[in-house]
């Protein structure tokens, strides 16, 4: 049991307790507890262990400001929407939506994204193995096809956003998908690896030229745990 | 039948000539290389759109509108944003160089410390990449407007965009870093007043003239 793992815990608990409190707000917030806080998670690694793929300055940015603020604003549209109901002014909840997705789905992405990152002389690069191996090149073809439809699907994203390869849960199977923003996946999608082409992921470092950073980051993708998510889902 | 090829505007002013408030590599990231780019892909794109209506290939011309639309905003947005800023200090950013919007921004939002806070506002709350504008409504009592667009989609139909401020990340980003609310407020230091005068007078043929 490595601190890895240890810290890949704790950062899924994060997760998980913003998504129980996006669940059980309302009940809680009618009977006058106090729900849970979302938390940034720690990352499971320095913020120079992606290096030089990932520079630490854009980690470190990334994590502690940029995450932060979704987990805040996340925070924010929760205690707005609680304050809101128990005034029984549902119309001022609803118009809280957009931020909901907006900082839910940031916290939500970047939480899955820093745990399928690894640095390269640890988990990170390589090719898949196992389940998911068999799986991408029934799917895909082979590795190097997913990996260029992949990056593609990246360089095509008009704007800020990010790129998935999910599963179908009523298929079982693979799938690219691309979201605009901070769109998290849901619905009928598992995600199970997100590359985020947000600017603020790479331009410290690549600028302008996106493709670079593209081709860069397959060095740092964490297969053990996108494998593990994929036998888990 | 012939395809007009664009071409990267000189920018009016030299790239460290916005400096302190905007940086002289974002400037010429943003115009050499972002810029070049919008032009370069619009190029292509209408390229293959001339071979698409000559061969009678409808589907193919549906294809290329959504490359026509973000990187054919992409070249308008950047072309007006590039004229409406200015070196700070020059008489271009002093806000008397506007006198009928500044009396019509008045009007509209009581003082011009309010609408510059609405417009600040407004561009902080933009989720993702875009543009904030002024925009002279078409219909609607040609009234005054602040609106934000997303990604490249420009202002287009009759609304006149007046001056335009890009909140894409690429925008601030080696200056500001995740402080876009210091990119916010001095970007007001960079605002070229003379040609939001003559955009809201009508007075200029940029949006049609590329």
């Amino acid at each position: 049991m490595s601190s890895t793992l240890l810290r890949t815990t704790s950062a899924l608990r994060g997760a998980l307790r913003a998504s129980r409190a996006l669940k059980t707000t309302g009940a809680l917030a009618s009977t006058g507890f106090v729900r849970g806080k979302a938390t940034l998670p720690d990352l499971p690694y320095d913020y120079g262990a992606l290096e030089p793929y990932i520079s630490g300055k854009i980690m470190e940015l990334h994590h502690a400001k940029h995450h932060q603020t979704y987990v805040n604003g996340l925070n924010s549209a929760l205690d707005t929407i609680a304050e809101a109901e128990g005034k029984g002014d549902f119309t001022k909840a609803a118009s809280v939506a957009p931020l909901l997705n907006f900082h839910g789905g940031g916290h939500m992405n970047h939480s899955l994204f820093w745990e399928n990152l690894a640095p390269a002389s640890r988990e990170g690069g390589g090719e898949p193995d196992g389940a998911l191996k068999k799986a991408i090149d029934s799917d895909f073809g082979s590795f190097d096809t997913f990996r260029k439809q992949m990056n593609t699907a990246l360089a095509g994203i008009q704007g800020s956003g990010w790129a998935w390869l999910v599963k179908d849960k009523a298929a079982g199977t693979l799938n690219l998908v691309t979201r605009a923003n901070q769109d998290p996946v849901t619905g009928p999608y598992q995600p199970l690896m997100g590359i985020d082409a947000w600017e603020h992921a790479y331009y410290l470092q690549y600028e302008n030229r996106k493709a670079e950073y593209f081709e860069a980051i397959w060095n740092v993708i964490n297969w053990k745990t996108v494998g593990a998510r994929f036998e888990k889902s | 039948m012939s395809v007009t090829t664009f071409t990267l505007p000189a920018l009016p002013y030299a790239y460290d000539a916005l400096e302190p408030h905007i940086s002289a590599q974002i400037m010429e990231l943003h115009h050499g290389k972002h810029h070049q780019a919008y032009v370069t892909n619009l190029n292509k794109a209408l390229e293959s759109h001339v071979a698409a209506i000559a061969t009678g290939d409808v589907a193919a011309q549906i294809a290329l509108q959504q490359a026509i639309k973000f990187n054919g905003g992409g070249h308008i947005n950047h072309s007006l944003f590039w004229k409406n800023l200015a070196p700070a200090g020059t008489d271009e950013t002093k806000l008397e160089q506007a006198k009928e919007l500044s009396a019509a921004i008045e009007r509209t939002w009581g003082s011009f410390n309010a609408f510059k806070n609405a417009f600040s506002t407004a561009l902080l709350g933009l989720q993702g990449s875009g543009w904030g504008w002024l925009t002279r409504e078409a219909g609607n009592g040609a009234g005054l407007r602040i609106v934000m667009t997303k990604d490249q989609d420009p202002v287009v139909g009759g609304d006149v965009p007046i001056f335009g401020v890009d909140m894409w990340e690429h925008a601030y980003y080696p200056q500001y870093l995740n402080g876009k609310a210091a990119y916010v407020e001095n970007i007001w230091n960079v605002i070229n007043w003379k040609t939001a005068e003559d955009r809201f007078l009508g007075r200029s043929e940029e949006r049609t003239k590329l």
